[in-house]
């Protein structure tokens, strides 16, 4: 069925030609007379001491963590979801087991407190 | 190669009706949000002012390109472009109307159907947050990297239950392709069955493409933009263009899973499609005129302690449901 995704890759094309385009023409068409207080980062007050690479809280990573755990169980639960006709009563039954066992990581989580943002 | 002239035709022609929604997308949320706030909103370029898309895309096109010094510059660029395509990409396996016949072809009025509809969408979107995310990083501003971060988390925390918000339609309809679901839908829309799966997508949603309530990322007030405060010329509109996109798209996907997409009786289907889709529209520039933007520690609370276990339990009664 790789012909379906044939008008896929034609809209990519068009899109990112499309995107591309818009830039090299504003590229072309816009005038350009950068100065040194222009092209300086957008701050007001003193002149920025710094380069915007800031130290990043910790909190971020856990969410990230935490993101690639569930979204793993959701990955799992789009092909139960589309047999889940077929495979009735079983199918509820390892689908709660699965829900159970990942409900206990998230309430472990929560008393944790890692989805706390004080 | 019938096929491959079919298709081109096909995208070309949708891409330039999809760009011309986007340009005027700006247009009417313009003049809701001025109704809204008891003013006309843009009047003066043209008749209501219906050229001032066209006159700020052009205003675009001839401002001055600036890159900032200490910006990453290819990532700097590749960013708006990677935001405004993946956000055009989505429109890909939308089925926007019934088949018609157009000089002895049968056309089936979408651009394709894929197996895995509901996976493209998801992942295409995910590729659109890069866009985003990126541009902040790349910008060499500190508010630009503080926007990227808050964005990443908060589409990721919501990107959960976007997706656990769905998965009530997939068992119900049985598959992921939607033109499968849409026809599913013939008698009644899974709206009735999955009210509230319906809730949970629009307000997940909303927080994937950053509107009003949980547009933290490019809060104005403290973060002067945030991951777009370094952009200037085409490329602040390709990302202003990329986010207009996005929320035509994931009203559009909304009504093909849940208000029976094109079906409708009386008027042809593309008819009923555009209908739908421009009521959700107008529900999102509605409520951007009326809700205050949440804080930070508000958005992921809501996302992780109340939105993910509602859409976690939302399935689990359907399960229940559906067997009993």
């Amino acid at each position: 069925m790789l012909r379906a995704y044939l008008p896929i890759l034609i809209l990519f094309l068009v899109a990112f030609g499309f995107a591309a385009f818009a830039v090299v023409a504003s590229y072309l068409l816009g005038q350009r007379k950068p100065t040194r207080v222009k092209i300086a980062p957008y701050e007001c007050g003193i002149s920025t001491p710094g380069y915007g690479k800031t130290r990043i809280p910790l909190r971020y990573y856990t969410v990230a963590m935490l993101f690639l755990l569930f979204d793993l169980e959701v990955v799992f639960l789009y092909p139960w979801a589309v047999t889940y006709k077929k495979l009735g009563l079983f199918g509820l039954v390892e689908m709660m087991v699965f829900i159970g066992i990942l409900l206990v990581g998230y309430v472990y989580v929560w008393k944790k407190g890692a989805l706390e943002w004080d | 190669m019938a096929l491959l002239i079919e298709s081109i035709v096909k995208v070309i022609v949708v891409f330039g009706i999809f760009l011309g929604f986007v340009a005027y997308m700006t247009l009417l949320e313009r003049k809701v949000l001025g109704r809204v706030q008891v003013r006309y909103g843009p009047n003066r370029v043209g008749p209501y002012g219906l050229w001032q898309p066209i006159a700020d895309g052009i205003k675009a096109f001839f401002k001055e390109d600036l890159i900032p010094a200490n910006a990453d510059k290819p990532l700097f660029v590749i960013a708006p472009m990677i935001s405004v395509a993946a956000a055009i990409c989505l429109i890909g396996v939308i089925p926007f109307g019934d088949k018609i016949t157009l000089f002895g072809h049968t056309i089936h009025l979408r651009i394709t159907d894929l197996d895995v509809g509901i996976l493209y969408l998801f992942a295409t979107a995910s590729i659109g947050e890069y866009g985003v995310v990126l541009g902040g990083w790349a910008s060499g501003n500190r508010y630009g990297v503080i926007g990227a971060l808050r964005a990443a988390a908060q589409m990721i925390s919501y990107e959960l239950a976007l997706g656990l918000s769905v998965i009530g339609v997939i068992m119900i309809s049985g598959s992921l392709s939607l033109s499968a679901i849409v026809a599913k839908q013939a008698h009644v829309w899974n709206v009735v069955y999955q009210p509230f799966a319906f809730i949970f997508y629009m307000v997940c949603a909303l927080a994937e493409i950053n509107r009003t309530p949980f547009d933290m990322p490019e809060a104005e007030a403290e973060l002067a933009c945030g991951y777009n405060i370094e952009y200037s010329s085409m490329k602040f509109a390709l990302f202003f263009m990329g986010e207009y996109a996005h929320l035509i798209v994931v009203c559009a996907v909304a009504t093909t899973l849940f208000l029976g997409g094109w079906q409708g009786p009386f008027l042809p289907g593309f008819l009923w499609f555009l209908i739908k889709t421009f009521v959700l529209v107008f529900f999102c520039i509605w409520e951007r005129g009326t809700f205050p933007r949440l804080r930070y520690d508000q958005i992921m609370h809501f996302g992780w302690k109340i939105l993910l276990p509602l859409t976690l339990a939302n399935i689990v009664v359907t399960a229940i449901v559906m067997v009993v």
